[in-house]
């Protein structure tokens, strides 16, 4: 693998908590090349057509694949094809990613599309976190995630906007099957002028098939903000999903929810909240000793933990 | 020692506090009861800077505090239990106990404190400490984690704002425990409550009228008196 710079170190490092060359599994890019790639006895990575093919022998305990991406080439734009296939009764970890350093005129986008093929009793988590840098508005990272799941497995998304993105556009897609159970948790922090667009859509077909979709943002200075949730039962099952957003300065979110129950027995229910950091909170926390800054960094922090 | 002095307070042109004066001397626990809306709660809320009086002064040990902010207030000592505790989705139960043993945000680290131990005093087991302070938890596991997090204050002076408020029976023994042990910490005590219990467990009762003292006195006399009153 080719040595890193402090930049191309310090976006992995953001994105995927890495600091050296992680064990197992991995496949690294820059600026649209692989710049390191390694297959493990159970995870086998190989490139195909526009991006990578991930495949997850069945029965694999315990393992984890890293598959960040990072652009630091103003002006430079690429759209990834990642497919996962986990095996029957697999248990993996994938890390993923995207940070874009960008200090030129010019902008630098990254569209993933990544479809995930979960086996009968596997075990997915997936862990997206996206990071801009540098002093350029043109940092764009556009994610679709698809996400297949077939009978009694599992799937966890932690989709994560750190900071830096100045434009996003999100989509997150899920089938499940009978028993097959899904957990989203989203969570975004929009500054300056920068404008971020989520929808989510589960679509429960099979019986006690559940979703469980939380998103979470904060959305400062004049920044803005779109989630459209979507859960859709067409079975006997569960559905929940829950919007939060703070707003500071001249923020601003839209949420739409959205449930459609095609079964008598579906169960589906939405909660949203947005609003500003209540004083009650801030009270609160001052009494404990914090400043009124401290409570307020306090309170996103956690909020966005 | 903490000495209110002649404390007026207006909301909407209306006098909540009349020139109320008190002192609270270290060690001694202080009820103060009174029918709704004769100020309780608004002089609570004023010695820890929550609201700002309109004239009148606040001394702690000989320092005037009257103008500081609440933050600046708790610096100096100064612990406040809500009557309405908030939720803080994201927030853990350590993270707020973390913040008020150290008046710091939790990601400085504060080192080992026994959390463990301050949550029994207030009847909940360690499996709280890592549970979000958010709707998860009931109105009375909300009521007891506020109190602990006033009683993880190093505090000169505690202020207590209907603590029995929203606990059940079970709880309420413990609470009353919890007080019968604040009392070896060398502290003053402020109690705003209505339950005779917690006031049978104060050295002095003060009763509000109108913003203003109307009695005050030993626990004993001042319970009988309220009694014959009631009776």
């Amino acid at each position: 693998m080719k040595t890193l710079d402090q930049i191309e170190k310090d976006l992995f490092r953001e994105v995927a908590d890495i600091n050296e060359i992680p064990q197992g599994a991995y496949n690294f890019r820059i600026n649209g090349e692989a710049v390191g790639r390694q297959s493990s006895a159970n995870i086998d990575v190989e490139g195909q057509k526009g991006g990578l093919k991930i495949t997850v022998k069945p029965n694999t305990k315990d393992d984890v694949v890293h598959i960040p991406v990072i652009i630091t080439k103003t002006g430079f734009t690429e759209t990834v094809i990642n497919d996962f296939y986990i095996g029957d009764n697999a248990d993996v970890t994938i890390v993923a990613g995207c940070g874009i350093y960008n200090c030129g005129a010019s902008r630098s986008e990254h569209n993933g599309v990544h479809t995930f093929h979960i086996g009968k009793n596997a075990k997915v988590k997936y862990i997206e976190k996206h990071y801009g840098a540098g002093p350029s508005t043109g940092k764009w990272i556009n994610p679709t995630t698809k996400v297949y799941l077939a009978e009694n497995s599992y799937a966890e998304l932690e989709l994560e906007q750190i900071r830096g993105v100045d434009s996003t556009e999100r989509i997150t897609e899920a089938e499940l099957k009978d028993g097959a159970k899904i957990l989203i948790h989203e969570k975004m922090l929009t500054q300056g002028r920068q404008h971020a667009k989520s929808h989510i859509e589960a679509l429960l077909l099979g019986k006690n098939s559940v979703a469980d979709i939380v998103s979470r943002s904060v959305a400062t200075d004049e920044s803005r903000q779109e989630f459209t949730l979507h859960i859709e039962g067409d079975n006997e099952c569960r559905g929940h999903s829950e919007c939060d957003a703070i707003l500071q300065d001249k923020g601003s979110v839209i949420a739409t929810p959205s449930l459609d129950a095609k079964h008598v027995d579906a169960q589906l229910v939405h909660e949203a909240a947005i609003g500003k950091i209540a004083g009650e909170q801030l009270t609160k926390l001052m009494s404990l000793g914090l400043t009124q800054l401290q409570a307020e960094s306090q309170i996103i922090n956690g909020f966005l933990k | 020692m903490i000495c209110l002095k002649n404390l007026c307070f207006k909301a909407n042109r209306r006098a909540i506090l009349s020139e109320l004066s008190l002192r609270v001397k270290p060690g001694e626990f202080v009820v103060i009861t009174g029918p709704n809306g004769s100020g309780k709660s608004t002089l609570a809320k004023i010695v820890a800077g929550i609201e700002q009086q309109s004239s009148g002064q606040i001394i702690l040990d000989g320092e005037d505090i009257s103008e500081l902010p609440i933050t600046e207030r708790a610096k100096k000592g100064i612990a406040f239990s809500f009557q309405q505790p908030v939720h803080f989705k994201g927030l853990t139960v350590r993270d707020l106990l973390q913040i008020a043993v150290t008046g710091q945000e939790t990601f400085l680290d504060p080192g080992v404190i026994d959390f463990a131990s301050l949550l029994a005093e207030v009847g909940l087991d360690v499996s709280y400490l890592d549970r979000e302070i958010d709707k998860s938890l009931s109105g009375g596991e909300l009521k007891r984690v506020e109190i602990a997090s006033a009683l993880a204050r190093p505090a000169k002076l505690l202020i207590f704002d209907e603590p029995e408020a929203g606990i059940d029976i079970w709880s309420f023994d413990r609470l009353v425990e919890v007080f019968q042990k604040l009392r070896k910490r060398n502290c003053a005590i402020i109690v705003i409550s209505h339950q005779k219990r917690l006031m049978a467990q104060a050295d002095r009762i003060v009763v509000l009228k109108d913003g203003q003292i109307a009695k005050s006195g030993p626990a004993a006399k001042m319970l009988e008196e309220l009694e014959e009153e009631q009776a």
